[in-house]
């Protein structure tokens, strides 16, 4: 990636694929790179973090996400 | 579960627009706070999904773009001093000041460094202990922690050539303003997701309590945003009017508590400026007085006396007050290639937006 290009405001989700003391490895759109978890840090490998400026600043729900997309389809079906 | 492409269903997404056509009966003007959503909105074409009585307003969520000319002169006067490297996110580099930008300074021999976390800006001061090394800190509540964890790393490690050139700002007091000074219509937010990851909702109650609208805070996937309209459309047309949370994924109505945390070890809160405001009260940060010695603003410095382009509609851009389309520069005058405002500059500042896709 660009960084000249990159929006710093962009946040994006990304798998912890290794943990070591504070920072994570993250798999970002097939990238590794190295994520601080100052902000974030009860996560595990295999959880997705938001990412934004290099830090993980949230653990992503993967049960709430599956909720929204059922209830959607849902709605989606019944008209 | 990847957290992107399932959030760009086009049948669900047929489904929320149906939902909204037979809901929305009257005609609205949401605002969309976020440069970030201005910019999906555009790219996945929303507008024009929408029914004609639903218009979309730009707001002021664009970092770069409400940074006054006032602090990027400063770091443009920073880059002139011999023993001075600037750090900065790459937004920064071509938003034109009064006179020059920290690009043409970069191609004058300004030592200028492009960083994508403020973490980098402490490797750089620890590699060169002779100079004064300067961050650049600008950005919503979105990045601000991650620049107090930069602040307090650095004076764990006792880095005495680091210093930080504060210009972040705080996103509810603007909509305080908006909403205050009647400009413009505003019957309800789609509030910034990111930025809500780090404060929650209770920021924004004023919103529903004091002026009586609807926010929900959105997502940036397609069907984020057109969940966020609906659930907005829902609320105006039952008359209510609370926050609620479309973006449950990632946004708790806490926040993140240790984000914030960190933010209020560094920083107490004062007024900031912004491009197309002026003075917001409570809008900023300051330093707490165990961080005063980074504050670059410190500095001794001649900084040039900060002029704006006459012609420039950015700051009523910012506002949501005019669009684009009304400036007399844009695409004439200004354009990517040589921006004229930061709103033409910023990937994700209305204008810029505006050029790409229409």
């Amino acid at each position: 990636m660009n960084i000249e290009v990159i929006n710093m405001c962009l946040g994006i989700p990304g798998k912890i694929i290794e943990i070591k003391k504070n920072v994570a490895k993250v798999e970002l759109g097939g990238l590794l790179r190295d994520v601080s978890l100052d902000l974030c840090p009860e996560v595990s490998v295999g959880d997705y973090v938001l990412i934004h400026t290099g830090f993980a600043i949230q653990r992503m729900d993967e049960e709430d996400a599956k909720e929204t997309l059922d209830l959607l389809r849902q709605m989606a079906e019944s008209i | 579960m990847k957290f992107i492409d399932e959030f760009r269903d086009k049948e669900i997404a047929r489904g929320l627009i149906q939902r909204i056509r037979e809901t929305s009966t009257r005609p609205i003007q949401l605002m969309e706070v976020c440069g970030t959503h201005t910019v999906s909105i555009f790219r996945y074409g929303i507008r024009g999904v929408l029914p004609e009585h639903i218009r979309l307003l730009s707001g002021p969520g664009c970092p770069v773009c409400v940074t006054p000319n006032a602090d990027i002169d400063f770091a443009i006067a920073l880059t002139r001093e011999k023993d001075v490297i600037l750090v900065t996110f790459g937004d920064m580099m071509r938003v034109p000041g009064s006179t020059s930008s920290l690009q043409k300074e970069k191609a004058r021999g300004g030592d200028i460094r492009i960083v994508y976390s403020s973490l980098e800006a402490l490797t750089i001061a620890r590699e060169n202990p002779g100079k004064r090394v300067v961050f650049l800190a600008i950005g919503f509540e979105t990045t601000s922690p991650t620049i107090a964890v930069a602040i307090l790393r650095a004076r764990e490690e006792k880095l005495r050539n680091l210093f930080f050139l504060n210009s972040q700002k705080q996103v509810p007091p603007a909509l305080h303003v908006l909403l205050q000074s009647k400009q413009v219509r505003i019957d309800g937010f789609i509030l910034p997701g990111h930025v809500s990851v780090i404060l929650g909702t209770e920021p924004y109650r004023f919103v529903a309590e004091e002026f009586a609208r609807p926010g929900v805070v959105t997502g940036f996937e397609p069907l984020d945003i057109l969940q966020g309209i609906w659930m907005l459309v829902k609320q105006i047309e039952e008359g209510q009017h609370t926050i609620e949370i479309q973006y449950g994924r990632v946004v708790h109505k806490e926040g993140n508590p240790l984000a914030l945390s960190k933010i209020h070890e560094v920083f107490e809160t004062d007024r900031a400026e912004w491009r197309g405001f002026g003075w917001i009260p409570e809008s900023g940060y300051r330093f707490r007085e165990a961080f005063r010695e980074m504050d670059a603003r410190k500095f001794d410095i001649e900084v040039e006396p900060s002029i704006e382009h006459p012609e420039c509609l950015c700051g009523e851009v910012i506002r949501g007050v005019k669009s684009p389309l009304e400036c007399r520069l844009f695409k004439v005058a200004c354009h990517p290639e040589n921006p004229i405002g930061p709103c033409m500059v910023s990937v994700e500042g209305t204008c810029a937006t505006y050029f790409k896709f229409s």
